[in-house]
């Protein structure tokens, strides 16, 4: 009898090593083309340093270097950071070692979730251009720092150490990466190296980043705040975010005796009493091994999981940026005239908590006949591919922004206008529709928080744009009865030789308005900071007024509110105006304490009980 | 008549300008004096406000009028702009000057506020004062730049030089190849026609087809004066076919390209401009035919043609619901057209050889219009 055909097979089938699979399906990972290999590269170090900085409390410092050698097509990539730096044991796992991290079990928020994205860097290298990556990396003042050179062993994904070294260096502690790779530089593209480190500098006002391009040109994105974002917090899953592979892997390894206790420990938001009416419902005993769970059993579980109701996960977990600074950022690297961002409450989608921020800033140098620039991140971190895929794009064009002031052709689809859009998600287990991370699945709750996020945005713009239409036309009327008019009196006089007209009750006729105009002015006595606003309201009416004005101001310290008729209630400061004469004007203002300068740099002025047209305010 | 500073005079017109011109800036001082918001109405000059003047035949504009208010910006910039020049006019009528359209417009720079952001802004104004004092701008002292549009035929006039000496001279044998040039003032004082000795005028749309005209002597061989009417005539232009066709009473037809925009250039000389409705009596020669390139004759004589843009779709479209093209005959020119898809220039008559217009195709089309016998 001859051998079956399946021993044969059997000689050729053989573990493949990751690191294999990965060297034939690079863009997997995001190394699809030359460019692209480029800024992958430096995104993965420069997400690891910020991760790794943030996590030991540390503000992050990093230094970006791209060099280029002798063969054109190849450059040197360089990243330091002065992170808590990585355990000599440990540095050739993390760089030489594919899925090797400190993240994919933690549900936490964090750019890195896969312990795989600097390892990945390495193996591109090692496969374009056959160096080792150079780490060096020291954990403490006292503590000597390490040099090494690293490579990955495909066959096996095993880190190979080329060599080691203890070395001088004159930073406290910190990493750094070089690697040497075949890539293409392109200055200032949309998806380029020194896009993404703006981006991040936008989203990130926390660090300091200083990159230095192949023609040695150095851009440095400074710091403006310096506090850390709130350190994430780890929470455990929740038996709606958790997928049936990963519960057969928890029921496992569990260190639980019982099944109760394997449901109350492992898991967020499973009481006692669930614990034991999801066992009577899977007809699992309460005493049960978790290691003993048959696949029948685990396939039970996880529906019933799926079935029952639970409290949603605690979101407290999440670090969102925040509005004022995402203001901050925004207002940092582009100049427009208007600003308006939002940080929505924390939701929950399939058991993993999730939080949506969105800002859009209008006017100033931005081109008008443009589609609209859209920022996206995820976590901090910026997405510059796969736009198109990309659930928050698909928000945007699913709103009708024309109501809002922008174009839009069909009312659907990328709105075009002098503005640029910026949305944020931040969760513990951000949905990415691929491992390269470059774009947010359609999860209908993501679409629809954005959405809400968007649309609040786009009010704002509106009636920003409002005002700046009402305020030209008030313009223009000035320079009709402080230009024109006179004028024209003096004009039709002279020409047929009688004395000038008075022109007071023209004048009134042709305002016709209310005008409330607002200015703000800053500055510093030491360490003090003030924020002055002062609204003046012109009634240019042949009519007296008396009214209420109300003015939104921020959280915090207000003082020196003037004149007396006024009062504050939660952040809304309420005055009795007038009555106002016809021609006359009155002040009226406040200081705020201890904001920067462009903390605050529009005053919304609502008001009530005033008749005829109002300009520089909205009808309460 | 007065004769002011260095000869030149001051007509009848010209005061009465000047006094209407004074009303004007005194109605807007007293709608001061009396706290209203200064205003102006000036007729609404669209193609939805022209109106057949039954008396003379032509179009002129109808009751709508649009209100310049001081309230916005754009009305009291208007207002102010209007009184400056009505300072300007006067005062060129007191010293006896004259100026032209391009001169005021370079004058109006130093006007501050009023200055006219283009010429075409000052043109538009001196028309707006010609409809609300009915007066014309040569009373107003402004003229155009010559315009230099031909003629040439057989035809005696007399004209006053500047040195106010009447000369007299024929538009066949006194000039050149390019033909007499009509002065921007061709009124009586100026211009008198002394003896037409022809049978018809024709009008020309493009100086190619003028030259070929007269190449071919189609003016001696026809006895035809021909005028080149250098695309949209000027108002001298049309205001001297009117007097010729007056005084000559012989047939006009308006020979142009067979597209929308020459139609219009028909339109202007037989029924008014809807720019200058104010004055088509004086312009507009109601007795003008049209004589082609029809549509129809693109059919016809398969003349090479292009296809219309979305402009001249547009534009013909337009035509079919302007009052001046509404008879049936021109209807039906225009729908064809729609269906044809097509235009053609005169020149195109050349596919048949240089001779085609002058041996064959005007004196077809003279003979279908009954202007010479066959
Ligand atoms: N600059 C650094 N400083 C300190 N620790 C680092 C640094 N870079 C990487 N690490 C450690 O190495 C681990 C592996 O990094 P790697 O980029 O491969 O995976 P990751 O960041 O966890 O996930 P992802 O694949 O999503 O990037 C990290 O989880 C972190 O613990
Ligand atoms: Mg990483």
């Amino acid at each position: 009898m001859s051998q079956p055909y399946a021993e044969t097979m059997a000689k050729s089938q053989k573990e493949i090593s990751i690191s294999d699979f990965f060297a034939k399906n690079r863009q997997i990972l995001g190394f699809d083309n030359p460019s692209k290999a480029m800024l992958v590269s430096v995104k993965e170090a420069v997400d690891n340093s910020l991760d790794a900085c943030e996590e030991a409390g540390i503000l992050p410092t990093i230094f970006v270097r791209i060099s280029r050698t002798d063969n054109k097509d190849r450059f040197r990539l360089m990243v330091r950071d002065n992170g808590p730096g990585i355990v000599k044991k440990q540095i050739a796992s993390v760089f030489g070692r594919l899925l090797y991290g400190s993240r994919f079990y933690a549900i936490r928020q964090s750019r890195g979730q896969q312990g795989i994205g600097i390892s990945a860097v390495v193996l591109y290298s090692q496969l374009t251009t056959g160096k080792p990556a150079i780490v060096t990396s020291k954990i403490g003042e006292d503590h000597p720092c390490y040099r090494m050179e690293v490579q990955i062993n495909t066959k096996n994904n095993r880190p190979q150490m080329i060599s080691n070294e203890v070395v001088l260096w004159d930073h406290p502690h910190g990493t750094q990466i070089e690697v040497e790779i075949v890539g293409r530089y392109h200055k200032e593209k949309r998806q380029s190296v020194y896009e993404y480190i703006k981006s991040t500098a936008i989203v990130n006002p926390h660090v300091e980043i200083i990159f230095e391009d192949p023609d040695g040109v150095v851009h440095s994105f400074h710091r403006v705040v310096d506090k850390l974002p709130l350190p994430a917090e780890e929470i455990r899953p929740h038996p709606h975010g958790i997928e049936l592979g990963v519960l057969k892997n928890m029921l496992a390894y569990s260190e639980s005796r019982k099944m109760t206790s394997f449901l109350t420990t492992e898991f967020c938001r499973i009481s006692p009493r669930g614990a034991r009416e999801i066992l009577e419902k899977a007809s699992i005993s309460e005493k049960k091994n978790p290691k003993r769970l048959n696949l029948d059993e685990v396939q039970v579980l996880y529906n019933i999981f799926n079935e029952m109701k639970f409290m949603s996960p605690p979101t407290d977990c999440l670090s969102p940026i925040g509005d004022l600074l995402i203001r901050k950022g925004l207002k940092k690297e582009i100049d427009s005239k208007f600003a308006h961002t939002v940080t929505r409450d924390p939701r929950v989608y399939r058991g993993t908590p999730f939080q949506v921020e969105a800002g859009i800033i209008y006017g100033g140098e931005l081109p008008a006949g443009d589609t609209v620039k859209i920022l996206r991140f995820a976590n901090r971190v910026p997405l510059l591919y796969q736009q198109g895929g990309c659930a928050m794009t698909h928000a945007i064009e699913r709103i009708n922004w024309r109501p809002y002031g922008l174009e839009q052709r069909g009312g659907k689809g990328i709105p075009s206008g002098p503005a640029m859009i910026l949305v944020h998600i931040a969760s513990t287990n951000a949905p990415f529709t691929s491992e390269s991370k470059e774009a947010v699945a359609d999860v209908d709750e993501i679409l629809d928080e954005v959405g809400r996020a968007l649309m609040e945005c786009g009010r704002k713009v509106k009636s920003h744009i409002n005002k700046k239409v009402k305020l030209k036309k008030v313009s223009e009327k000035y320079s009709i009865i402080k230009d024109i008019l006179p004028e024209i009196a003096r004009k039709s006089s002279e020409i047929i030789g009688k004395p000038h007209p008075p022109l007071d009750g023209v004048i009134t006729k042709i305002m016709n308005v209310t005008v409330i105009d607002s200015g703000i002015m800053y500055h510093e006595e030491g360490e003090e900071k003030f924020t002055e606003v002062t609204i003046k309201v012109q009634n240019y009416t042949q009519k007296a007024k008396k009214f209420r004005l109300f003015v939104k101001v921020p959280n915090g310290l207000i003082q020196g509110i003037f004149p007396e008729r006024n009062r504050m209630k939660r952040e809304i400061i309420e005055w009795e105006v007038g009555p106002i004469e016809p021609a006359r004007s009155v002040r009226l203002g406040f200081t705020i304490l201890g904001l920067d300068r462009t903390d605050y740099d529009d005053v919304d002025v609502y008001y009530s009980h005033l008749t005829g047209e109002v300009i520089g305010a909205d009808p309460l | 008549m007065m004769t002011g500073k260095r000869g030149a005079q001051i007509t009848a017109g010209n005061r009465e300008a000047s006094d209407r011109l004074v009303k004007i800036a005194e109605a807007i001082h007293g709608q001061l004096c009396d706290d209203n918001i200064p205003y102006l109405e000036v007729s609404s000059r669209t193609k939805n406000n022209i109106v057949l003047d039954e008396d003379h035949k032509v179009w002129k504009y109808g009751s709508d009028v649009v209100t310049r208010s001081a309230k916005d910006l754009g009305g009291a910039t208007n207002i102010l702009r209007n009184l400056y020049t009505i300072d300007f006019i006067r005062e060129m009528i007191k010293s006896g000057k004259s100026s032209t359209l391009r001169e005021m417009y370079y004058i109006s720079e130093g006007w501050e506020k009023a200055k006219f952001p283009t010429q075409d802004e000052s043109n538009k104004l001196a028309e707006d004062l010609e409809i609300i004092t009915r007066n014309m701008r040569e009373d107003f002292k402004l003229r155009p730049e010559e315009d230099g549009a031909r003629v040439i035929g057989d035809l005696t006039i007399a004209e006053r030089n500047r040195k106010g000496q009447v000369k007299r001279f024929n538009c066949k044998d006194d000039v050149g190849e390019s033909g007499y040039g009509i002065p921007y003032n061709v009124e009586e004082e100026k211009l008198q026609f002394k003896s037409v000795k022809a049978k018809m005028i024709i009008a020309i749309e493009t100086g190619g087809m003028f030259d070929r005209l007269v190449e071919n002597g189609f003016d001696e061989t026809h006895k035809a004066i021909l005028v080149h009417l250098k695309g949209q005539p000027a108002r001298s232009t049309r205001r001297f076919i009117k007097r010729l066709h007056s005084h000559s009473n012989i047939p006009l037809v308006i020979f142009t390209d067979g597209d929308p925009w020459s139609y219009r250039i028909f339109a202007s000389v037989a029924f008014g401009a809807i720019k200058t409705a104010h004055i088509s009596e004086y312009l507009a020669t109601p007795q003008a035919q049209y004589l082609g390139i029809t549509p129809s004759d693109i059919v016809n004589y398969e003349l090479p043609n292009d296809t219309l843009s979305d402009q001249d779709v547009n534009a013909l479209k337009s035509e079919l619901t302007d009052p001046r093209f509404a008879s049936d005959q021109w209807r039906a020119e225009i729908k064809l057209q729609l269906k044809l898809k097509k235009k053609s220039e005169q020149q195109a008559l050349a596919k048949y050889g240089l001779d085609f217009v002058t041996d064959t195709y005007l004196p077809q089309k003279l003979k279908e219009m009954r202007i010479i016998r066959g």
